[in-house]
């Protein structure tokens, strides 16, 4: 199936050759070749990381789609699939592990948790979404997502990596630097993009200041 | 006959220690409250005389606003119930003594009161966070702190019906996102305390072999291979041998107690599903048992043994899972896990099947559960349960105990004797490859479980490979277990009358334990009267076994530390929660 | 010595590398993409290549499988769409995440509640898929569904599902709960008929 689409760049073939040559794009060539040995790392976080080793184990086996060997290390992955609730405690080590994986690198952000906080989201120590800090390339929903859910982001990422453009990407141009800051750990998480946003709202008298968004009503609980 | 104990007994502590104790007599509690200056000398007597040796609860309840209270509870490693004290200290600079030196094995557990609640225990070795960071601001699981997203003290929010209109709650925050600070906080003079706190703690005796040399300090996780999701050591080594270690833990503390004391009764029980996200069948059993004991309920018989089989189905997967991941930490990477993993599937089809969810089954509600067995899915237990697990069980032991590799690594490392394993408070399969027969089954029935034939495993050694031996043979037990509940189980209902998203909870505490794949599983829940539980613990084993990593490492291998977390058999979620 | 070890290891590598083989030649060609094969493939007897084949084949998933909810409407004869959902909150209510948003209709006349939702959200960002709401609908509004292949790219915008999203005919859900729907249809055409016999009776 794949083939088909790699050996056909809009060039007619002669019929005698047809099954000898193949005349492809720089760009599909390319694109192909990422796309069909997509490693991920081996970074489990919570309950998804279990549908994630049951998907790589022998019943769900994504070694079928190339993505045969999970690399515990950043250097040597492709994708990275946050599987779990991102925690405030775990987020820089999240962030740390993003900015060591190579371009061009992909996240996949697997269940309710790491796409948007999920069940646990008005927890205190979780973070509503890694997609907070990191830029997530595709959302599988689910909690947990079966193997199968896994699976089916999976593909669609193949896909999306297959529209590509060499000329485009991102990562070849020349003042490249997509390195995230990695967060803080203070009185509560501190995204070093954000001083400004937190010491207007810290150092202004604001009703919002110490006590997240209820500060009227605890107030009024108080008294 | 006067200085005989019988197991079964609870001592009147109150008439016999009359000066500083006395019964808990309010509504729905039990137990005795201890005055706090004697609470050491009472738990010294309590361990030494009255056999008391097992400390296997502590936390505390934020009576807001008159005071907090610290609860322990203990037990006989011999069997039989809990003796249950109660410490009543002021919330202005709460102070208690520390029971470390009486039972080590409150060492993590009083970390863990003091990070959620701001209790300082007086003489306690490493008074620490554990679940949240150093510097971290506010005592969490006080009643007065309220988290960033505080929308209102308990479920359901009235934002949501009837003129309920999407939004996500980030937009409401005015960080966007789920953060609050202090006032007058600037970001840009913080500077983090770190981890020095951490790394002082490890303890580095003088060097005797006179060789010049350093100690180093290694970090194991939170991101590793091997540490069974993110879960951290720092390690202190002297060449290749471990001379201290300490867990570090949290990274995925996900506010499991706070959000269950927004929770209605019933809303708890999909949130324990992803507590030991590897079983969520026994995580719904302790949980149904503990607001049953409050509600005074019991379910039909149908329903007790559909519930005892999904328990113990639930026990083998996750001892396949434990066997085939200590074989990924003994180096023999995924293969000996794959053929676990194989079984895993096929029981949770059989979970699927039942309760619409391979792992996060929540199938069990007060007074029963879900849905009976759909249509075929009887003959399906019964053909895994007498053809196939046994089959499985025999080829993994047949393949895996006489494994050179497996032998060698295993036998003699990552020792407990008996004495520790009890003062540590280690439960499960780590307890009884001590040489320590304890198992709640049996000796603290509850459900039906006096019903069935079964063997408590016990081995003697202690070591990595008694683990795993006793994990194997749990697996058969449990499915003896399973054809005898099978053969017996009886028609009839699943639930008496009709399941109500309202439960009536009478005020009073209750503490409901199970013996989980991990260990003892036990659940404090304290009611009020209300539709939300003013308090809910969970006592985690794969936390508190972790107490005793330290001194199953000590003077290990660094190599081997991985094979002895692996045996531990930690889930993360339940660690942390 | 470690040598017997590591070829009984192998050797059982090799037994099941043989047995793919033989189980193949035996069964045929029945044994793939056909759903015989992939239950005989789920079986306790299951020998051989135990892998499902996902695009291609899927492992069926049980009636009682829950994903995303979704909300059942009849169609009456016409064409109209009958919103079962009666907007009592319930399952507002009983959601332990609290991801469900209930807006109930108003008689622009009267301004009196009309039972019927005017807007309805899900967050499935949020949704644990626990199957409560399901449970506790009196009116077999609400159901779980079983189509989990949802992955998208942006989630701002398609991850809050309104009432356009989650709408679904009850041929469908009939369709993924035979059995339930089955036995809810024969519960509410005797409720009708006593309803019936009760109203015949009255006047009498």
């Amino acid at each position: 199936m794949s083939d088909e689409k790699l050996n056909n760049p809009g060039i007619e073939i002669p019929p005698e050759l047809s099954n000898q040559i193949a005349v492809t794009t720089l760009d599909k060539i390319y694109n192909w070749s990422r796309a069909k040995s997509l490693w991920p790392m081996m970074f489990g976080l919570a309950c998804c990381a279990i549908e994630m080793i049951i998907t790589a184990s022998s019943r769900f086996d994504f070694s079928r789609f190339g993505m045969e060997v999970m690399r515990p290390s950043p250097r040597q992955a492709d994708v990275m699939l946050v599987s779990g609730t991102v925690t405030k405690k775990m987020i820089p080590q999240i962030v740390r592990l993003y900015n060591q994986m190579s371009e061009p690198r992909y996240v996949l952000a697997m269940g309710a948790c790491a796409s948007g906080g999920g069940p646990f989201k008005e927890g205190y120590n979780v973070v509503s979404g890694v997609d907070k800090f990191i830029p997530v390339d595709i959302y599988v929903p689910g909690c947990p997502p079966t193997p199968q859910a896994l699976l089916h982001g999976l593909i669609m990422l193949t896909k999306k990596i297959e529209t590509e453009k060499l000329s485009e990407a991102e990562w070849y141009k020349k003042d490249f630097n997509e390195e995230i800051p990695v967060p803080i750990l203070g009185p509560d998480l501190i995204d070093p993009r954000k001083y400004d946003v937190i010491k207007n709202h810290t150092f202004n008298e604001d009703p919002f200041i110490d006590g997240g968004l209820v500060i009227d009503q605890k107030q009024g609980e108080q008294s | 006959m006067s200085e005989e104990i019988l197991v079964s007994t609870l001592p009147e502590f109150d008439v016999l220690y009359s000066d500083f104790v006395k019964k808990d007599e309010r509504n729905g509690y039990e137990g005795f409250i201890v005055e706090p200056s004697s609470l050491k000398e009472f738990a010294l007597s309590a361990r030494d005389r009255w056999g008391y040796d097992y400390l296997s609860s502590v936390t505390a309840v934020d009576y807001f606003p008159d005071q907090f209270e610290v609860v322990y509870h203990i037990y006989r490693s011999l069997g039989g119930g809990a003796l249950v004290i109660k410490v009543q200290i002021p919330r202005e600079d709460p102070k208690v003594d520390s029971l470390y030196a009486i039972y080590p094995g409150s060492e993590f557990q009083e970390r863990e009161v003091y990070d959620m609640f701001g209790i300082v225990f007086t003489d306690h070795p490493d008074l620490r966070r554990i679940l949240m960071w150093e510097g971290f601001e506010g005592w969490p699981l006080r009643k007065d702190w309220k988290e960033p997203y505080y929308e209102e003290e308990f479920k359901p929010y009235a934002s949501r019906w009837p003129n309920g209109v999407a939004e996500r709650i980030e937009d409401k925050n005015p960080f966007g996102d789920n953060v609050q600070y202090p006032k007058g906080f600037n970001p840009e003079t913080w500077i983090p305390s770190g981890e020095d706190a951490l790394y002082m703690g490890l303890k580095r005796p003088d060097k005797l072999d006179g060789v010049d040399s350093e100690y180093v300090v290694v970090n194991l996780g939170p991101q590793h291979p091997s540490t069974h999701g993110v879960f951290r050591m720092a390690a202190l080594i002297d060449g290749e041998n471990v001379v201290d270690l300490k867990p570090v833990m949290g990274y995925l503390h996900r506010n499991h107690e706070k959000l269950g004391e927004r929770n209605t009764f019933l809303q708890i029980m999909p949130f324990t599903d992803r507590l030991d996200y590897i079983n969520s069948m026994s995580n719904n059993f302790g949980y149904a048992l503990a607001v049953e004991k409050l509600m005074g309920i019991k379910p039909p018989e149908r329903a007790e043994y559909i519930r005892v089989i999904m328990a113990e189905l639930s026990r083998i997967q996750s001892h396949f899972v434990a066997a085939g991941f200590l074989l990924n930490d003994l180096g023999a990477f995924f293969t000996p896990s794959l053929y676990a993993l194989k079984e895993r599937e096929l029981i949770l089809e059989v979970f699927e099947a039942v309760s619409g969810s391979r792992m996060m089954c929540n199938y069990f509600r007060f007074g029963g559960v879900v849905r009976d067995l759909p249509e075929g899915l009887f003959e399906t237990i019964r053909q895994l349960a007498f053809n196939r697990l046994p089959r499985k069980i025999d080829e993994i032991d047949e393949f895996l105990t006489g494994n050179e590799i497996v032998t060698t690594r295993c036998i003699g490392v990552g020792v407990l004797t008996a004495d520790q394993a009890i003062a540590l408070s280690t439960t499960g399969p780590i307890l009884r490859a001590s040489g320590v027969p304890y198992d709640i089954r049996r000796a603290d029935p509850y459900s039906i479980y006096d019903r069935f034939d079964f063997d408590v495993v016990v081995r003697y050694h202690g070591d990595i490979f008694d683990r795993y031996l006793v994990r194997i043979e749990e697996m058969r037990q449990s499915v003896k277990i399973i054809q005898q509940a099978l053969t017996q189980m009886p028609e009839g209902p699943i639930f008496e009358g009709k399941s109500q998203y309202q439960v009536k909870v009478p005020a009073g505490e209750s503490y409901g334990r199970v013996e989980g794949p991990r260990g003892e599983l036990g659940y404090y829940v304290v009611s009020n009267g209300q539709a939300n539980p003013w308090r809910y613990h969970v006592r985690s084993p794969s936390f508190i076994n972790l107490t005793s990593l330290r001194e199953m490492c000590k003077n290990e291998k660094i190599a081997d530390v991985i094979a002895i977390l692996g045996a531990t058999d930690i889930v993360l979620g339940e660690v942390d929660r | 010595m470690a040598i017997t070890g590591l070829i009984k290891g192998l050797g059982i590598t090799l037994k099941h590398f043989i047995e793919t083989y033989t189980v193949d030649l035996k069964d045929g060609k029945k044994r793939y993409n056909t759903p015989e094969g992939i239950k005989e493939r789920s079986s306790a007897d299951t020998k051989g290549i135990f892998t499902v084949q996902y695009p291609f084949e899927k492992v069926p998933v049980p009636e009682a499988f829950r994903y995303i909810p979704f909300l059942v409407f009849d169609e009456s004869e016409s064409g109209e769409k009958d919103i079962r959902c009666t907007s009592c909150g319930i399952c507002a209510k009983v959601c332990p995440p609290q991801c469900i948003w209930i807006t109930r209709s108003v008689n622009p006349e009267t301004g009196k509640p009309v039972p019927k939702p005017a807007k309805f959200f899900i967050d499935i960002d949020i949704c644990m898929n626990c199957g409560l709401c399901a449970e506790f609908c009196p009116f077999e509004a609400i159901r779980m569904d079983h189509d989990y292949e949802i992955s998208s790219f942006n989630r701002f915008d398609h991850h809050i599902y309104d009432l356009d999203k989650l709408l679904k005919p009850a041929k469908y859900y009939a369709k993924i709960h035979p059995k339930q729907y089955a036995e809810e249809e024969a519960a509410r055409i005797e409720k009708e008929a006593k309803k019936a016999a009760a109203k015949a009776t009255k006047p009498a």
